[in-house]
């Protein structure tokens, strides 16, 4: 196959950034599009130029570490498919293909397609996690969890914190991200002394982020490589009413960071304006 | 050198309590003064490194990835073992500590193996405390399967995605302590030499891998956690990213290297399509239960598989093993599936391949069941192979997956350096000559969260370390020749990008210290390791430059350590005049080409030390002693 490709490169968080154009001859059907970017590196390199930086580890579509837009379509166009899965195949010889990286003021670009997503660590840290000291835990099979409840919160916890969500929101949003962690760990009778606190704490860092709000698009939905469906959302927002109305002491002095993220984006947008 | 493993005395059941009972303490007020290096953040150094900030001390983790999160434990699929009997089918600690000294062929130090053992039950109770979400069956209860052909259920499992769930229960636990305070993490960050300074070690030497800044951290004790080295054979199942750099600067630094020539192959990969490939991609063992294994009985056969008649099929497995068939262990599976392959009977592109049929599984069974069984593997098949394994048979072959070999450490996860800990695949300890399915998860929770707080805690309590700063004359230079190592790669300016180098060297790590060895190919392999060497360092093209985000930067360094470890991996492999779990010589083999264990000669641990780039490896000796189970003949007939 014959492929014009046309990538983001921009060489560092300061610099301004451009598309560029690369030709590429001989495409093999059964690459994935990140042996295809290895096969351009390797060009690029004999020839004295920069390979294209672009994160990748475990190219079994698990780590989370690859994503990219194709064409403006987060991982591309093969559903639940990361783009370290998705193989040349499913385009066609002489396709124009726009490689950009995750755009959101959330992700700056550390470099070409390479965003920074550390942000979403800390959102884990303000509170997605069940406090289990090592060692304190009782017998495995002392609660017992119905099969559907387990079920429920394994689709939540697929999430391979990709950002594929976060690049496809109009808004930005990362409520697919933390509601599926809220979701997951929410869904457990292990989950329920922290469930509040967990949902006020998350929320208020995806907030302190500059992730936008959510509109219900369901973008995010269509772009997970993991199917993480739109209620984990429903879910966090619950989880986040009713501990907004119950806690007795709010993260913040500041109670206007919870107004806003209830009224949704009605505020963010006129904000924005 | 006497390697003392520190094994605690009396009955086996009872020693890990004594030796946890005989460990000093560190008062909870001055845990905080403790400086703790943690490398590495997968399921051992997450774990880890999560525990000894919630003891108090002061812990910084380092990873290469972007995010913890991140770690390759992420990739594991089938499941974690544990004694915890809780299908009534006679498993035990005893049972579990059995199997896996067996299924190490007699070459894993029995003491470690029952403390894992022990432990396992322990890991199940915390994980599950975490919220990772194992399977449950519809009374609410966990589930379990058999894997890997054991004959009790003992495996916990999340989905396919049991690594995942249980680093990210980790993760969480890891993240929780960063948010507390007492664990600082730094991603994006790579060790490139450890400091040791009056015989401890005392701290490491990295380098940013966004800014390219070369830093020194101090520390009262350093633990790695980096898992293993497969990536040296290019093409393996382990993430691009895994590589053994920082193992192999300790190993430099005095720490000792055991058992480098155990490696496992998988049996079931999805086979090599071209020269552009990139790592291979594993598929559950699991599908061996239903899938049948054969290949044509004709060379050369090149009919589409259902145009082979039944009577010119050669189910080999199921000829040769008949009370295991397709459930042979993974070193028996694999190895049968190159001789078929070296006889030409291999299927697909270059006759490296064999089937993995369905077709009697979907009759018996019908096509939903085994849906409901493989579906994702089936769709993960096809989306990489666009062949629909419910119509056309599999095509597997193995691939190199995990390592058995590591830093050589004794009963308290220490190594040779003290101060110096190994957790995880990164050590050598556990799994002998080969490791079980569902062993690795085990192992890696059990050194993070169950060993190391104690033994940690234990040798800053027994040690008294003198104050060092950054401005110490072994920091500074670690620092200059970590600096003067990236600046020689960038200045070479060759005609070969380090991948094409590293293909080669996978190549010739793969035909000879492979899935079998024999002495002469193990000779004609060094000889080609080191000319190759020579070339990399005279002829490698690593572009951009030491200060920024420069991926082929990053991979030079790590290849530089490859060729070096490939070396030592090709010495012990000749070194090991037998035959045993992965390492199968074909001098040593039974009539019927079985492996040959020789009992008498190397029951032993080889651990190398590094004796300067000009002097061959030393060989040190850790004998083992079998009190509990007797070593026998493996036997799957």
């Amino acid at each position: 196959m014959k492929l014009t490709l046309h990538i983001w490169r921009q060489k560092n968080p300061s610099a301004a950034g451009k598309m560029v154009r690369y030709e590429m001859a001989d495409v093999n059907p059964d690459m994935s599009v990140l042996e295809m970017l290895d096969v351009l590196n390797e060009s690029l390199a004999l020839r004295g130029e920069e390979p294209v930086a672009f994160e990748h580890d475990c190219r079994e579509g698990i780590c989370g570490s690859c994503g990219f837009m194709i064409n403006g379509v987060a991982h591309g166009p093969l559903r639940a498919t990361t783009v370290c899965q998705l193989t040349m195949r499913h385009f066609k010889d002489g396709e124009e293909l726009y490689l950009e990286p995750w755009r959101a003021k959330a992700f700056p670009v550390i470099k070409d397609l390479v965003v920074d997503r550390s942000a979403f660590d800390r959102i884990i840290a303000a509170g997605g996690y069940i406090s289990a000291r090592t060692g304190s835990a009782q017998d495995a099979n002392s609660i017992l969890i119905p099969k559907e409840d387990a079920d429920r919160a394994m689709d939540a916890a697929a999430c391979i914190g990709c950002g594929a969500c976060v690049a496809a929101c109009p808004n930005a949003s990362a409520a697919l991200f933390t509601g599926a962690k809220i979701s997951h760990l929410g869904l457990l009778p292990q989950g329920q002394p922290e469930r509040r606190r967990r949902a006020l704490h998350m929320v208020a860092q995806m907030t302190r982020e500059a992730f936008g709000s959510c509109t219900n698009i369901g973008e995010c939905e269509a772009v997970c490589p993991k199917e993480i469906r739109l209620e984990v959302i429903a879910r966090m927002n619950r989880d986040y009413m009713t501990a907004s109305w119950t806690s007795r002491k709010h993260p913040y002095q500041d109670p206007g960071e919870f107004v806003r993220w209830s009224y949704g984006s009605k505020l963010k947008t006129d904000q924005t304006q | 050198m006497n390697l003392d493993s520190k094994i605690p005395s009396g009955p086996i059941e009872q020693r890990w309590d004594r030796a946890k009972f005989e460990m000093k303490l560190v008062n909870p007020a001055n845990r905080r003064k403790y400086n703790i290096i943690m490398v590495g953040s997968g399921l051992a150094g997450a774990s880890g490194a999560a525990s000894l900030g919630e003891l108090g001390y002061n812990v910084k983790c380092f990873c290469f990835q972007d995010s913890p999160r991140r770690a390759h434990s992420v990739a594991a699929q089938g499941g974690i073992n544990a004694a915890k009997n809780y299908q009534n089918d006679g498993d035990s600690v005893f049972r579990l500590f059995y199997d896996t000294v067996k299924g190490g062929d007699f070459r894993a130090r029995e003491s470690n193996v029952y403390r894992l053992a022990q432990i396992s039950v322990n890991i199940i109770d915390q994980c599950v405390a975490q919220g990772v979400p194992f399977a449950r069956e519809y009374g609410g209860l966990l589930d379990n399967r058999s894997f890997g052909g054991a004959q009790v259920s003992r495996t916990f499992y999340a989905r396919g995605q049991t690594g995942q769930q249980l680093l990210l229960g980790a993760y969480q636990a890891l993240m929780r302590q960063v948010d507390a305070g007492t664990v600082k993490m730094c991603p994006r960050t790579e060790m490139l030499d450890l400091v040791v300074i009056d015989g401890k070690a005392r701290g490491i030497i990295t380098r940013n891998l966004v800014t390219g800044k070369i830093d020194a951290h101090v520390a009262d004790a350093v633990c790695l956690a980096t898992g293993g080295y497969g990536n040296v054979y290019f093409l393996s199942t382990n993430a691009k990213g895994s590589n053994a750099t920082a193992c192999w600067r300790a190993y430099k630094r005095g720490a000792f290297f055991a058992n480098p020539c155990f490696t496992q192959i998988h049996p079931t990969c999805i086979p090599v399509t071209g020269e552009y490939q990139s790592k291979l991609t594993l598929m559950s063992e699991s599908l061996r239960n239903d899938g049948r294994i054969w290949v044509p009985k004709q060379k050369g056969d090149h009919r589409t598989p259902n145009q082979i008649p039944e009577s010119e099929r050669d189910y080999y497995l199921e000829r040769k093993y008949p009370s295991f068939g397709n459930l042979v262990p993974r070193d028996v599976a694999s190895r049968n599936a190159k001789y078929v392959c070296d006889e030409g009977r291999g299927v697909g592109p270059g006759g490296l391949g064999v089937y993995l049929d369905f077709r009697d599984a979907i009759r018996r069974l019908g096509r939903q069941v085994i849906k409901e069984r493989y579906g994702n593997l089936f769709d993960m098949y096809q989306r990489i192979t666009d062949e629909d394994p419910y119509q056309v048979p599999m095509r597997i072959y193995p691939a190199i997956h995990y390592t058995m070999g590591g830093l050589w450490v004794d009963y308290h996860l220490m190594s040779t350096i003290p101060g110096l800990f190994v957790l995880g695949e990164a050590n050598f300890s556990d799994h002998g000559a080969n490791r079980l399915g569902a062993s690795a998860l085990m192992q890696g929770l059990s050194d993070g969260y169950f060993i190391i707080p104690y033994t940690v805690g234990n040798y800053l309590a027994s040690n008294k370390l003198e104050p060092v700063d950054e401005t110490h004359a072994e920091f500074r230079g670690a620092m200059e020749g970590v600096a003067n190592f990236t600046k020689r790669l960038l200045s070479i300016k060759g005609q070969r990008t380090v991948d094409s180098f590293h293909r080669e060297l996978g190549r010739i790590v793969w035909d000879y210290c492979g899935m079998s060895r024999n002495a002469q190919g193990l000779d004609r392999a060094i000889e080609l390791i080191r000319s190759l060497r020579e070339e990399y360092w005279r002829n490698v093209l690593v572009p951009g430059s030491a200060d920024d985000l420069n991926q082929a930067l990053e991979k030079a360094g790590r290849v530089a350590d490859f060729f070096e470890l490939a070396e030592l991996m090709c010495i012990d492999a000749r070194h090991r005049e037998e035959s045993c779990g992965g390492h199968f010589r074909e001098e040593y083999q039974t009539p019927d080409g079985e492996a040959l264990r020789n009992d008498a000669d190397f029951s032993y641990v080889a651990a190398w030390s590094y004796q300067g780039a000009t002097q061959p490896p030393a060989l040190h000796k850790e004998p083992l002693d079998f009190e509990y189970v007797h070593p026998i003949q493996r036997s799957y007939k």
